[in-house]
């Protein structure tokens, strides 16, 4: 009887099959056609690295990229940092003044459209009389990026055993002890996925660096978003499957931490 | 004083520094918000009437304080414009969430049914264009779509059409755009409701006599609502205030309340009015936002 109710359908099997391709397909012809010797994007003229060099020989786009290297890796540092505080804070504070407020502040970006929150800085920004630029972008992606890496490294934390502090604790440590022996390695893997996690969103923004940045500092989504409004080109292409690429192998980084870190939690856990 | 309690405390200091970054660059942004959508718009730095001068004294911030109106919000519920732009934000936003519920659901169920070493391969499958730029994904969809792109060729070469057919820029293309970005947003909290599912619930239905479609829609479904809820706020919320997918995709016939906003700011220059069309769409979003919120609550504090 489990047998026949816990079978998997041939509906299922189309289902899944059909959403992969839907996922994928677009992805792998943007991929092919980077390497397309034709000017025209629709036309295969054989495979060549054309318009990857064409990239690294394009000043404007180089800057923008460098840009946005820059800040995807500085703001998912500190949204990284800021993040796991507010993490631990949230699992392992207990009741504390002003909690509702403090996790409904980290909830509400990931879901809030992106042009309120962008506006929104930007009108602190002008208030501020800050300059507009690189910390102004850096800022704003902080703020959104440590909302994502908080609830990554919070439902680590929560799955984790707690009498494993209280033991380090009952041991002879202090709480920060504790928390830097025992807790840190034990959530360091989620911390490096939430890390990444920010970097890749910091690096696709485009509304919220739109609002935030200031002349002559455009990051490479900006840069992206105006060529595509004109048009397919090539060029775009090469810079497309770059950036996919150096997601993917931040993906593969991720994937083997977290794979680490559910077989830590299993040997920590008792039997 | 457990050894719980003792930890608490730290753990608790140690949130002041993100809690005022939020305070600060969160909550406190929202003021700024709300008080430019009550002033005029001005030709100057900042481009907006009053600016509050702290500097200069009590009366000239109760003068300042004087200027405020509510003009703008007046000019937005007058003006056709913007209500059809919240009105279309919205009928894309439920649209599209239910084209979601619809294609994402099987998959999601497909995936739940896998033995459990592929259910962990299908996830990452599912991941891992969430983190592949979404930018990138509307391009290649631009790729597809445009005049003499893949897929008009497809449709030439089967014969199913006789002259290309125009697909940028219109209705179409924006709801593939959407679907095909939001996807992953749906598929993971129905997969994370559909997973946990006991077996035995579907056992016991098939021993009472349940064929397995009236099992599905006795036992799985009703199971499988605070998924399908997580999933939809989860679409629904974000596409509202969508910009970059109706921009690139959609025609420019009718525009969603975030391109709006950003036509009011960027090329109109008028900040107060951009502002004003911000609260309302937090406005509006107020309900669901609280709703997510209190579901968030629950599956990542378990209740507490």
């Amino acid at each position: 009887m489990a047998q026949r109710v816990g079978r998997i359908s041939p509906f299922n099997i189309t289902a899944l099959a059909l959403g992969m391709a839907f996922l994928y397909l677009p992805i792998v012809i943007l991929i092919i056609y980077s390497f397309n010797a034709s000017r025209l994007v629709t036309v295969w003229g054989g495979w060549s690295l054309r318009w990857y060099h064409e990239f690294f020989n394009d000043r404007a786009m180089l800057d923008a990229a460098w840009m946005s290297l820059r800040v995807a890796a500085v703001s998912a540092t500190i949204a990284t940092l800021l993040g796991t505080l507010a993490a631990v804070g949230l699992v392992r504070g207990e009741r504390f003044k002003g909690r509702a407020l403090f996790s409904g502040m980290l909830y509400a970006p990931l879901v809030m459209p992106e042009v309120i929150s962008g506006l929104s800085l930007l009108l602190l920004f002008v208030a501020l009389n800050a300059e507009r630029g690189f910390w102004t972008v850096t800022i704003a992606h902080t703020t959104l990026t440590m909302c994502f890496v908080t609830v990554v490294v919070q439902s680590r934390l929560a799955s984790l055993d707690r009498s494993l502090e209280e033991a380090a604790m009952d041991l002879g440590c202090n709480p920060v002890q504790a928390f830097l022996r025992v807790t840190l390695p034990l959530i360091l893997p989620a911390i490096a996925a939430g890390w990444m996690l920010a970097f890749t969103l910091s690096l696709d923004d485009v509304v919220i660096a739109s609002f935030t940045t200031g002349p002559g500092s455009a990051t490479l989504p900006i840069r992206i978003y105006s060529e595509v409004r004109l048009g397919v080109k090539p060029e775009i292409n090469a810079i497309c499957t770059m950036v996919i690429a150096l997601i993917a192998v931040l993906i593969v980084i991720a994937s083997l931490a977290s794979k680490l870190s559910s077989s830590q939690g299993e040997s920590a856990a008792p039997p | 004083m457990s050894a719980r309690r003792i930890f608490a405390q730290p753990a608790r200091y140690g949130a002041i520094a993100p809690y005022l970054w939020m305070v600060l660059f969160f909550l406190v942004p929202f003021g700024f918000v709300l008080k430019i959508s009550l002033s005029q718009t001005a030709i100057a730095q900042p481009p907006y009437l009053p600016v509050f001068d702290f500097s200069e004294g009590w009366t000239a911030i109760k003068a300042a304080f004087a200027q405020l109106s509510a003009d703008n919000f007046r000019l937005l519920i007058s003006d056709s414009l913007y209500i059809s732009s919240y009105l279309r934000s919205l009928a894309v936003a439920i649209t599209s969430t239910l084209i979601l519920l619809l294609i994402g659901y099987p998959i999601a169920y497909g995936m739940a049914r896998l033995p459990q070493r592929w259910q962990a391969i299908a996830m990452m499958l599912v991941i891992v264009p969430f983190w592949t730029s979404f930018l990138i994904r509307i391009y290649a969809w631009i790729n597809i779509l445009q005049h003499d792109g893949l897929l008009n060729k497809i449709l030439l070469a089967l014969h199913l059409v006789s002259s290309p057919v125009v697909w940028l820029s219109t209705d179409t293309a924006m709801y593939l755009g959407i679907v095909y970005s939001y996807l992953p947003f749906m598929i993971l909290p129905l997969y994370a409701t559909l997973s946990k599912m006991d077996p035995s619930l579907l056992e016991a239905a098939a021993d009472l006599g349940s064929s397995p479609r009236q099992a599905f829609w006795l036992v799985t479904f009703p199971l499988s609502l605070p998924g399908v809820g997580a999933g939809a706020l989860l679409c629904f919320i974000p596409i509202v205030g969508e910009f970059v997918i109706p921009d690139l995709l959609a025609g420019s016939g009718s525009m969603m309340i975030g391109q709006t906003l950003w036509l009011e700011f960027f090329t109109n220059k008028d900040w107060p009015v951009a502002a004003a069309a911000a609260v309302a769409l937090l406005v509006l979003l107020v309900p669901p936002l609280l709703l997510y919120d209190r579901l968030q609550r629950r599956t990542l504090e378990g209740g507490r």
